[in-house]
């Protein structure tokens, strides 16, 4: 390991890299360019391609491309970019081309406010995209866990076949910190999509699949089989017809089923969280990202003042770790959620703790400003009042 | 003695264009025909352009193996899955964006666009003069059947001014793109165009763009009888035919006898002509994958082996 002062823009490119992905399509947009910056250095030193595109429909095609010939794949954006991307982010969750998307977010609607950071696209990375498409959808809090977090990312985008986003943040792409990076990223465990094992003239297709938790191989184009990525599908999905005309309704049916069950029979592989004092809190802070971060400091600030406080921190947000939220909430009298958002996380919350008779209440603030431990301290007096 | 658009003054040895070759003789090789039935109209042009491309796979040499081809959304889009290569049936106009990865991640591979004028020229217009500029070696076909047909015939980009379609009930209102033109100010280093009716020449002209290093560009015009057809007089596709065979001339008279296919030759007083066939522009220029490639190596040297942070 060794130490370095790190851009955590810098820290997802290098998780890109260690997680393999030697393929980078991008479009600056403040606050994720550093990562097209960096990409656009790094690739080619490793072997790799970096290709700025046209706009953001472009980079998420030109990755879809890149990764069908089985190059691991990625590109960044924020706010207005990944509005763009949904088109072809659905696309490829549906034809189940493994990418990774890293979206630094930027605060507020239509071209937002380039410069001021925001948690506003949590429920757009799971319902952005057009057609009860699936997400997996990682955050991470500090600079170091963007790297490992983004190593995971590639990884789970190869195991599961599907689009996985690194849901960051202008304060954390933006913000520099010392960490440790290991000396030699070949020493990292990394996964691989799974490929066909019978001969090309065996291959039913990418979309053999007979169970809803298949993740069917996927053949590199240019290997020797006939590949066909679609989203209508020649292949045989559940076993139906082999058609290009279109999904019957029972392949149809099959297939958006699937898209959500190979990742649902996974969860726990994919879900990853971090509690604090959980055990004996009669409140209990659920943040994500950043702002997890100042949850953390409530929570000692109210333990100094007699106040049973835990954390959860959410690092997978998608699919959502419902069950996770329900056991560390086992003793709470009231839940706080402080997020830079309107609720989309406590909404999440509530679903979780439904009909448990747990209070749940928001800290929350749309301006860009980081919560602060004193603004949770004084919503954790009124709940508890 | 130099020729117009770089052509060279002496052309190379040629190769037999082969057209004797039973088809089914090529179906064999290239095609892969899953529903055992085409998906076009009965007469439609997309098949007899499907035909050509598989002569000029043949024609090229391709490893068929080694192809990828992508498309978007139109009557066309089932083309890709007819052939034995590997293809991305991918959203509406991001055919070029997608061959422009394809290209990039695997220069080895034959890269082609099967896309619709719509597909191409209105939502994909963005992706398609970019990868002109770039100059990437993939080529782009564009099935212009003057309008969208896959949503039931209203006016594309291309259809001519004051044509019939769904959406121009009293006259398309807008000029006509001329696509071929549109590919040369963005950089293309081949431009060809040819009609559906001249199946020799436009298996010539998809080969010669499969083998040109560099971005090539084809305007295959292709009947939609069924629905441009049938609005603008011409209802059946045997009346589409003549109306390609009609009004089409060849563009270069520098080109030899042989390769003319009976195409009567352009010349400067025939200013009201529709189609001008042939290799419209050719031009040498640095490709995009092997510029990079360069790039890479000299990226490459200045770091030690091993993937360090
Ligand atoms: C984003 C998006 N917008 C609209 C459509 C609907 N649509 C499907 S095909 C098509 C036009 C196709 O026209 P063209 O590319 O010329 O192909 P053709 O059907 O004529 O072969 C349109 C508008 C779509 N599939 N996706
Ligand atoms: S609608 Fe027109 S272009 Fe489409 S398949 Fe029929 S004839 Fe061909
Ligand atoms: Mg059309």
């Amino acid at each position: 390991m060794t130490k370095r002062l790190l851009l955590g823009n810098d820290a997802f490119c290098e998780g890109l890299i260690a997680g393999g992905v030697r393929f980078y399509a991008g479009y600056p947009i403040t606050p994720a360019t550093e990562i097209a910056e960096a990409m656009s250095r790094r690739m080619p030193q490793v072997g790799g391609t970096y290709v700025q595109m046209e706009d953001e429909l472009g980079s998420m095609s030109a990755i879809m491309g890149a990764s069908a010939t089985g190059v691991k794949s990625a590109t960044a954006s924020a706010g207005p970019g990944m509005a763009l991307m949904q088109n072809e982010l659905g696309q490829a969750i549906v034809a189940e081309i493994p990418l990774v998307v890293v979206n630094v977010q930027r605060a507020g609607p239509g071209i937002g406010n380039a410069t001021r950071s925001g948690q506003m696209e949590l429920m757009q990375s799971r319902y952005g995209a057009n057609g009860e498409v699936p997400a997996v959808v990682l955050a991470p809090s500090t600079v170091e866990e963007a790297f490992w977090l983004t190593v995971k990312a590639v990884n789970l985008s190869e195991m599961l076949r599907t689009v996985v986003i690194v849901l960051g943040e202008g304060l954390l792409g933006l913000q520099r910190a010392v960490v440790d990076l290991p000396d030699d990223y070949g020493e990292i465990e990394l996964a691989e999509r799974p490929r066909p094992t019978v001969p090309p003239a065996q291959y039913l297709g990418n979309y053999n699949a007979n169970e809803l938790s298949d993740v069917p191989p996927i053949a590199d184009f240019g290997s020797g089989y006939k590949s066909i990525l679609s989203s209508v599908g020649i292949s045989r999905r559940g076993g139906g017809d082999i058609s290009v005309l279109g999904l019957s309704e029972n392949d149809q049916d099959f297939t958006i089923r699937r898209l959500h069950q190979k990742l649902l029979d996974r969860k726990d592989e994919i879900t990853l969280f971090e509690e604090f004092m959980t055990d004996d809190a009669e409140i209990v802070y659920i943040a994500f990202g950043t702002q997890a971060l100042s949850a953390i400091g409530a929570m000692h600030e109210a333990r100094a003042n007699g106040i049973r406080a835990g954390v959860l921190r959410l690092i997978s947000l998608w699919p959502f770790p419902e069950e996770v939220v329900r056991s560390c909430c086992a003793k709470a009298r009231a839940v706080v959620v402080p997020e830079m958002n309107l609720g989309q996380a406590r909404l999440l919350v509530g679903n979780a703790l439904a009909n448990t008779g747990v209070k749940i209440v928001g800290v929350n603030r749309v301006d860009s400003i980081t919560i602060k431990p004193a603004q949770i301290l004084d919503r954790t007096m009124e709940v508890l009042s | 003695m130099s020729l117009p658009n770089g052509m060279p003054a002496t052309r190379p040895a040629k190769k037999k264009l082969d057209l004797q070759r039973p088809l089914d003789e090529l179906v064999e090789m290239y095609a892969d025909i899953p529903d055992k039935s085409f998906r076009y109209c009965p007469g439609c042009g997309l098949g007899m352009a499907q035909s050509a491309i598989m002569r000029a796979f043949h024609r090229a040499g391709v490893d068929i193996t080694k192809v990828a081809t992508a498309g978007g959304s139109g009557c066309y889009s089932v083309m890709g899955h007819y052939f034995k290569s590997s293809h991305i049936h991918g959203s509406h106009g991001r055919g070029c964006a997608y061959a422009t990865g394809l290209k990039l991640a695997r220069p080895e591979l034959t890269v082609l666009t099967l896309q619709g004028d719509g597909d191409l020229l209105a939502i994909g217009g963005n992706h398609f003069i970019h990868a002109a500029r770039r100059n990437i070696d993939i080529t782009v076909i564009c099935f212009n059947n003057y309008n969208f047909g896959d949503t039931g015939g209203q006016f594309a980009p291309t259809t001519p001014l004051g044509s019939k379609t769904d959406t121009s009930s009293l006259g398309m209102p807008e000029p006509a793109f001329d696509a071929c033109k549109l590919a040369i100010g963005a950089g293309a280093g081949f431009v060809a165009r040819s009609t559906v009716a001249h199946p020799a020449h436009l298996t010539k002209m998809i080969a010669d763009a499969i083998e040109w290093k560099g971005f090539a560009f084809v305007e295959v015009m292709q009947h939609c009888h069924v629905l441009w057809g049938r609005r603008n007089g011409m209802p059946e596709a045997m009346d589409m035919m003549r109306f390609y065979k009609d009004n089409s001339v060849l563009h270069l008279s520098t080109v030899p006898e042989e390769e003319r296919f009976d195409i009567p030759v352009y010349s400067e007083d025939e200013k009201d002509v529709k189609f001008v066939l042939g290799v419209l522009h050719r031009e040498k220029k640095p490709e995009y994958t092997e510029e990079y490639a360069k790039l890479r190596a000299k990226a490459m040297a200045k770091l030690p082996a091993k993937v360090k942070s």
